[in-house]
Formats: structure tokens, sequence, C-alpha cells
């Protein structure tokens, strides 16, 4: 099957306007005749329902959290990306769409990240009408600062809150149409299967999670916006209830997956402290502005931070990258992080750890301006680790934080089905093999608030909705149903959480930061095994009928069993190291990720043959007409 | 360390509940407090026993999901702090604790430790936005902010809807909830234009909810994870009474005022 990704011709930058004046409109009194299922409330489907509740589309959001204002993307600390170039230092959109493309480390589609980067500006402009409160200057201008791997000031922040600050903006859009009732939400409600008839997605299985109730819900078009698939590593700075198994069922219907291998090691989090560990914590990478990173130079130096001096420490990113120094892309960081941890000069209990220093900051600025910046991040710090970041430098380390990979999606952001669209880091989206600081709140909000209404309305304007098939709802419904009571009979002798943890670990160990051939085929068979084990020796306690955590953990579990699995072969099949997808035997004689373009210029799409086939790889093959490839290069 | 635990475990929103007691032992200090649960609940499960259910998700302390009593007091004993990232260090060896879920009329129940606060969502949507529709915004820049407005209206705005508040409260208020996000959006040049509305329609929707009046207790601000000031409610006092008297209906006629 050849992927026709819809790009529009012509140059890049008006590629976006045809396209929006070639979509076909919905008039205006027939948008109510439409009812569109919005799946997932953080910042790109809150976004996303609220809009088209605004342009008068029939619009039921789904969320499994108690208040769609508790999606994971309140969680985003650091900022958004915008062009302004309010700094007057020499920003653009062509220069936001460059960086973001190599940052990338050209994996993404140069069309797509264009649009981005046009949209940016639109973003800020709607978030401080909605009242986000953004840091500001004196003057009453907006203040911006610099993030990971670029070299201007085109980060827009609310403190160490951003992501909190434009989620609670989109959430009041959202109960503003909820109120008005345009808007039908439903909290607590899981998604747990995609309805698709005719080959056109035409709606979804839900589990509401208080009753156990197994409902349908039948629309025009469904919208997913179910977040990234981090937690398949068990640890990782994702929410608990962060899971894949909206987008997975949605490749089981049909759905190809996108990249499933391109994960994002993010250099900066607090260290894992024991077994009992739940997730990981990140502490912003805009800490990286003012902190310092180090190690001894000593290899297995146990001495206290303070009293190692200053010529015996190995400031080792501004070492090796003076140009970027501390501010080098989160894959790059967190690659050199895990060499001085390989080196033996990791600190900490564990020796997995690196300082992150504001000694030289706070001499420098006073502590006054350092606590205005970071305060609450070192406030966070220090209540989970008892130290104070403002006396002893920070141990970080890197963890899983954002997945680039989800389902395939084109240029309207619709995926292989007809009808199924796929928003903000549920998708394959824009960030190639890696996604640079402070750009992930930059997509959920362009997907959600300005190329979804667009693309959306062309779709239904274009599509005759076709039959409803009864029979095709109600043995979705069944397939659900027989799914869960089978969870619940298992009755074996192991928690889910157990079987989440080996699943993590053997993901972290060969699917995490550094791969090679023989440790993903062997990770390929540990998975396998682990899934069988689950099927049959699960347990999974209390009934269907009503709120069980279990079962809902159970059934996340279930999928991430299988993804671990498509990952794997995933980075098994692309022979070369782009971004945050590193392959040991291709790698740069410094150690730095070593890309084939002649081979694997491509985004895999990856199609479901059935239970227990493999999967059939489909190749989008990337072009670039704008930034010319290179060795990405940060020195 | 060792720890006697004593948890509210009720069933479902129907039927009663009770204090279950547990005993925990090998209590990591530098475990979270919901780490410390997620280990009884894993033994709870090999034992053939439900876990106990508590609503949680981000466990950073930012997506508001989790909270419950501790000893008496909402989200335990270390003050600006949510369970999620309260630390078993601030315990010590043998002390007992006893875990309630949010008690309030307006929060009902849900199972265990878990609480149905819904009725925080009505608030919002009853007048907790600006009313700017995708697309009409003017530049960012066009309205200059004071830094010092920006600030204040950014340390209301962190509120994070947990509930603790309205637990703490006596009278089960959820002013401090209300008034942070009348106070957030009222700061701003553009808040100004439904401000009083906003006010009068929060502050309403919050009575028909079930949840009692601000009498100056102070308990709330004492709880919040976010610090969130007691002044905000003062705020939202003076906003409701201008709006409560000088609320009109859009489409006056005539031009009435």
């Amino acid at each position: 099957m050849i992927l026709n990704a819809r790009i529009p011709s012509g140059p890049i930058e008006k590629r976006w306007d045809t396209c929006k004046f070639e979509m076909k409109l919905v008039n205006p009194a027939n948008k109510r005749k439409f009812n569109v299922l919005v799946v997932g409330s953080g910042l790109a489907g809150a976004s996303a329902a609220a809009t088209m509740a605004e342009l008068g589309y029939n619009v039921k959001c789904f969320c499994f959290q108690d208040s769609p204002r508790r999606a994971h993307s309140i969680a985003a600390q650091g900022g958004i990306n915008a062009a302004k170039n309010y700094q007057n230092d020499g920003d653009s959109i062509y220069r936001l769409f460059y960086d973001t493309v190599k940052g990338g480390d050209f994996r993404a589609r140069e069309s797509n990240v264009y649009r981005l980067a046009q949209i940016s500006v639109n973003i800020i402009d709607q978030a401080v009408a909605q009242g986000v409160p953004f840091a500001r200057e004196y003057g009453g201008m907006l203040a911006n600062r610099s993030f990971g791997g670029a070299q201007v000031s085109r980060t827009f922040y609310a403190r160490g809150q951003t992501g909190q600050q434009l989620l609670l903006g989109a959430y009041q859009a959202l109960e503003r149409q909820i109120g008005l009732g345009r808007v039908k939400m439903y909290a607590r409600t899981e998604m747990l299967d995609l309805i698709v008839l005719d080959g056109k997605a035409r709606g979804i299985v839900t589990r509401n999670l208080l009753t156990g109730q197994i409902d349908t819900h039948v629309a025009d078009a469904v919208v997913l916006a179910t977040g990234g698939y981090g937690n398949v590593f068990y640890l990782s700075t994702n929410a608990k209830g962060s899971n894949v198994t909206a987008s997975w069922r949605a490749y089981k219907r049909g759905a190809f997956f996108g990249n499933p291998c391109f994960t994002q090691i993010h250099p900066t989090c607090i260290p894992v402290s024991g077994e009992y560990q739940s997730k990981l914590t990140l502490m912003s990478e805009s800490l990286r502005n003012d902190g310092r990173i180090w190690v001894p130079k000593k290899e297995g130096d146990k001495r206290a931070p303070n009293e190692i001096p200053e010529f015996e420490r190995d400031y080792y990113l501004e070492r090796i990258y003076p140009s970027f120094g501390n501010l080098v892309p989160r894959d790059v960081a967190s690659r050199a992080a895990k060499r001085m941890c390989d080196e033996g000069r990791g600190v900490g209990p564990a020796g997995l750890g690196v300082y992150l220093d504001f000694g030289a900051s706070i001499d420098r600025l006073g502590k006054q301006a350092i606590t205005e910046r970071y305060g609450n991040l070192f406030e966070m710090y220090e209540r989970i680790t008892g130290e104070s970041p403002y006396s002893t430098p920070m141990r970080i380390f890197p963890a899983v934080h954002y997945t680039m990979g989800g389902l395939w999606v084109d240029y309207h952001l619709m995926s292989t089905i007809p009808g199924l669209f796929v928003l903000g880091e549920a998708n394959f989206s824009d960030h190639g093999a890696n996604r640079l600081g402070a750009s992930a709140l930059m997509q959920g909000l362009a997907d959600g608030y300005f190329i979804i209404p667009y693309t959306v309305g062309n779709y239904l304007a274009s599509t005759a909705a076709g039959k409803l098939d009864e029979g095709a709802v109600s043995s979705a419904k069944e397939s659900v149903e027989a799914r869960l009571s089978t969870l619940l009979q298992v009755n074996g002798s192991r928690t889910v959480d157990s079987f989440h943890r080996d699943l993590g670990k053997t993901m972290w160990e060969y699917c995490g930061m550094a791969r090679n051939a023989k440790g993903l085929e062997k990770a390929i068979g540990i998975i396998q095994g682990l899934r069988q084990e689950f099927w049959k020796d699960v347990k999974v306690l209390g009934a269907g009928a009503d709120l069980n955590q279990s079962l809902e953990k159970a059934g996340r579990v279930a999928d991430f069993l299988e993804l671990g699995e498509l990952m794997c072969l995933d980075a098994l099949r692309r022979e070369e190291s782009c971004g945050g997808h590193f392959r040991e035997e291709f790698q740069t004689p410094e150690g730095e990720a070593m890309r084939d373009d002649g081979k694997f210029a491509y985004a895999a799409a990856w199609q479901f043959q059935g239970e227990g086939q493999a999967p059939e790889l489909h190749k989008e093959a990337l072009s670039f007409e704008y930034v010319k490839p290179s060795q990405r290069s940060y020195k | 360390m060792r720890l006697t635990l004593n948890i509210w475990r009720q069933p479902s929103p129907a039927s009663n509940g009770a204090m279950v007691r547990y005993e925990m032992t090998e209590v990591s200090e530098h475990m979270s407090f919901l780490e410390m649960l997620d280990v009884l609940n894993e033994r709870l499960t090999g034992s053939g026993e439900e876990p106990v259910a508590f609503d949680h998700d981000c466990r950073e302390g930012i997506c508001g999901s989790c909270g419950f009593v501790i000893n008496g007091v909402a989200h335990g004993p270390r003050r600006g702090t949510t369970v999620c990232q309260l630390h078993m260090r601030e315990f010590s060896d043998g002390d007992e604790l006893f875990l309630e879920p949010w008690r309030a009329a307006a929060f009902l129940v849900v199972k265990d430790l878990v609480v149905n606060r819904a009725a925080f969502d009505r608030i919002i949507a009853a007048g907790g936005f600006v009313s700017v529709s995708t697309g009409s915004a003017p530049d960012g820049n066009a309205i200059p902010v004071p830094k010092t407005s920006a600030d204040r209206a950014m340390a209301a705005a962190t509120c994070i809807g947990c509930g603790a508040c309205v637990a703490a409260c006596p009278n089960a208020s959820a002013s401090l909830f209300t008034s942070a996000k009348i106070a957030h959006l009222g700061l701003l040049p553009q808040g100004q234009v439904e401000r009083f509305d906003r006010a009068v329609n929060m502050v309403n929707q919050a009575a028909s909810e079930g949840f009692g009046n601000c009498t100056n207790i102070g308990e709330c601000e004492a709880v919040c994870p976010k610090s969130i000031a007691l002044e905000n409610i003062a705020r939202m006092n003076r906003d409701f009474v201008v709006g409560a008297f000088t609320y009109r209906k859009a489409a006056a006629e005539g031009g009435a005022i």
C-alpha cells in the first residue's frame, strides 16, 4: 500500500493556506447535524472539542480522569515555543521550522513542521486572550526564555507550570461549551474499542469506570487525543494512568502505527530511589539555562559534591559541545549522561546520576533571581529527595518522557482509517526522531485549536456517512465485554503491576537509551513469554460492575505487552541511529548518532495483520526540499 | 519503619463504610505516601482482599487527582504538599495513621478514598472562563499586563482543584476554589468584560451544589497544597457584591443600564 500523506504542493510557506482554501466547508446550519467524538481532554483534546463546539458541531468528549482538567498535559513544566520574535533576536517562522526539523534528526515531515511553526504565533495570542497568565516583563510585555536545541529565546512560560496554565485555558474553553450544552462530557470513561463500519471510523466503545457499564457511541468522525505511551517502560515521567489503549485498539482496527520506537529520554529527572518506585519526576529542562551539569573527573569519586574542587569537576556538556553547552537537545544530553555513568563517573548511591549545579548562577544572579525562576521546582526536588538544591547540587538522571511515535496521520491529521483523526502526542507527529523542549505544548494546541477544526470539516463535507450496521456496533461491544470478563476470570497468582514492572525493565534495558540487534531480539522473546504468562497468571480481584482500578490497569498493561513487541521490532528494523533511537552498531567515532539517509529516510508505518501474525511495514518516504539533511552538530 | 494504618473502606456510594486496620512493616522513608499504599495494595491483592481505591494520576502534585485526609488534616502534615508528594520521612516509626476521604455533602464518596468532585467542573462551567472563541484573539502583546497583576493572577491560577479546601472547611465551602478562579481572571485585563457576572454566576453555582458559605476560618488556606491565599475570597466577595447590585440582562430595552 502506498501511503498518501496528502501534502499540498507549492512553496512550503503557502501550503497550509492552499490546503485550507481547497478544503470543503460545512454550512453553518449543517454543522449541528454532525456528531464528533473527541477522546482525551488534554491540550489537544480539550482545544479540539472546545473549538469544534464553538463552530457548531455536536461534540462528545471523553476522559478517564474524574475531570478533564486532570489530563497529563497539566504536568508540562517548561514552556511553549512560538516564532513571535518578540525578543528581536533573529527568530522567525523559518528558523523555528529549521530548528524543529534538525532537532528531529531529519525524520519528520517538512510540510507539517512548517505549518506548526506558522501556527505557533496564533497559539500564544489565543492563550493570552483566554487569560493564561504567562510570565511578563516590567513593561507588561510577554517574557521569553531559551530552551534546549535553540539559540534564540522563543519559549513562553508561566513559572514552571506552563502546561497547567495552558491546559486550564483549554479546559475553561471546554467547560464554557459544556455549560452551553454544546459539548457533552464523559469523565471517568475509558475508550476500549473503535467502531469501524464500511471502512470508516464511526464510533467508540467505552466503559464507565464507576459503574462498569459498557456503552457504544456512534458518530460521523472520531478524534483521538489520548497522549503517549511512555508508560510501556513502567517507570516514566507520565502520569500513572497514561496508556496506549485507545491508540492500540485503533491500530488493531486498521490504523497504522508510525515510528513506535521513537522514544524521548529526558535528561533531567530525579533518579530512582528504590524498588517501590512508582514513577519518575521530571525537573524542567529550563533548569539547564542556569544549572551546570558535571560529574567528577575521577572514576568512583564518592566525595560529597561540595568537597570536590572546581578543577576536579568535568562540565562535560560544556567541554564536548562548546557552542550549545548545557543547552544541547535532550537526546544528546541524555546519552552524554549515560556515557559518563558507563565510565564509572556517575554520582549518587547507585552511580546512576549526574550533578546539575546552580552554585555559579546563585553567585552571579543572587538567590532571589533563582527562586523567582525555579522556586517551585526546587521545592519539589526538596520534597522528594530531602535535599535543597540551593546548597547541594541536584542529582539528575535520564528518564522516559515522551513518545514521538504514535498513530500515523496524513497532513490532515487523519489516520489510515478514514474518519479517525489523531492529535497531539498520540499521533506520530511533527517531532521526527527527537522532540525539542517546549514543542509538545505547541503541537498539541496547534492540532486542536487550528488544524483539526478545518480538516474534520473537510472530511465531513466530502464524505457520505453510510449506513449504520447495528450488528457490527453490538459485536464491537461484545468483544470488549468478553475481554474484560476474561481478565477477571484468569484469577492467577501475579498482580498486574508485577507484570508491568517486568515489561518496563525489559524495555528500559533493551529498547531504552541504547539499543542493539541482539538485545532487541532477546527482548521480543521475553515480551512474548511475559504476555503468555499474563493471560495465564494475572490476578484481578473484584467485579466488572463498579470502580475497579486493578481491572483498568490490567486492560492497559495487556495492551502495553503487545505494543512493547512492536517497538522492539521497529527498533530492530531501523538499522541506523537517529534522535532518540540510538543503535549501538551505528555511531560516529565520537559516539554520536549516525543516520543512514539512503536507507532510512522514511517514516515507518506498521499495519496490524491479525493476532499472532507479524505486522507489515509500510514506508512513507521523507523528502527534504528546504532543510538539507546533515549530521546534527551542537559543537 | 513500622506503621499502623486505619483506612476508610466503603465498597460503593450507597453502602456503609468503616475504618479497617492494616499493619505496615518495612516502610522506607524515601517512599511517597502513595507508594506506601501501592505496597499495601500489592499485598492485599496477593492475599485476595480488594485493594484500597484512591484517586491519583500525575504523582507530581499538579493534576489534583489525589487527596485524602491523614489524621484529620487534608493531604497530611506537610504544608503546601499533596499526598502524592508527601514522603514517608515526614512520619516516625510506630505512628498510627487514620486515612479518610474528603467529607462534604457536595463530594459523595464513590469508593474507599475516592470522591466525586464533578461539582467543581460545574462551577467553572458557570463562568470560570473568558468567552473568547478560537481565532478571535488579538496579538499577545497588544494588551500589556502589569507584571504585578500577571504574577498575582498566576499565584491564584495555580489552584489544582483537588478539593482539600472543601474537606478542611467546617462549612464544606468551596470559596477558596471558586475565588481562586475569580481572582485569576479578574486581575487580568482580558477578564474584565465578564468580571462581575462571572463572580455572581460562579458563586451561585457553588451554593446550588450544596457547598457552604465562607465564615473566615482559614482552614482552607492552611491545607491548600498550592498555598492559595485567603485574600482571594475577599476579592471574590467584593466582585460578587458589585455584580449582585449591578447585574442586568445583557439585552436591556432602550439602552437602559
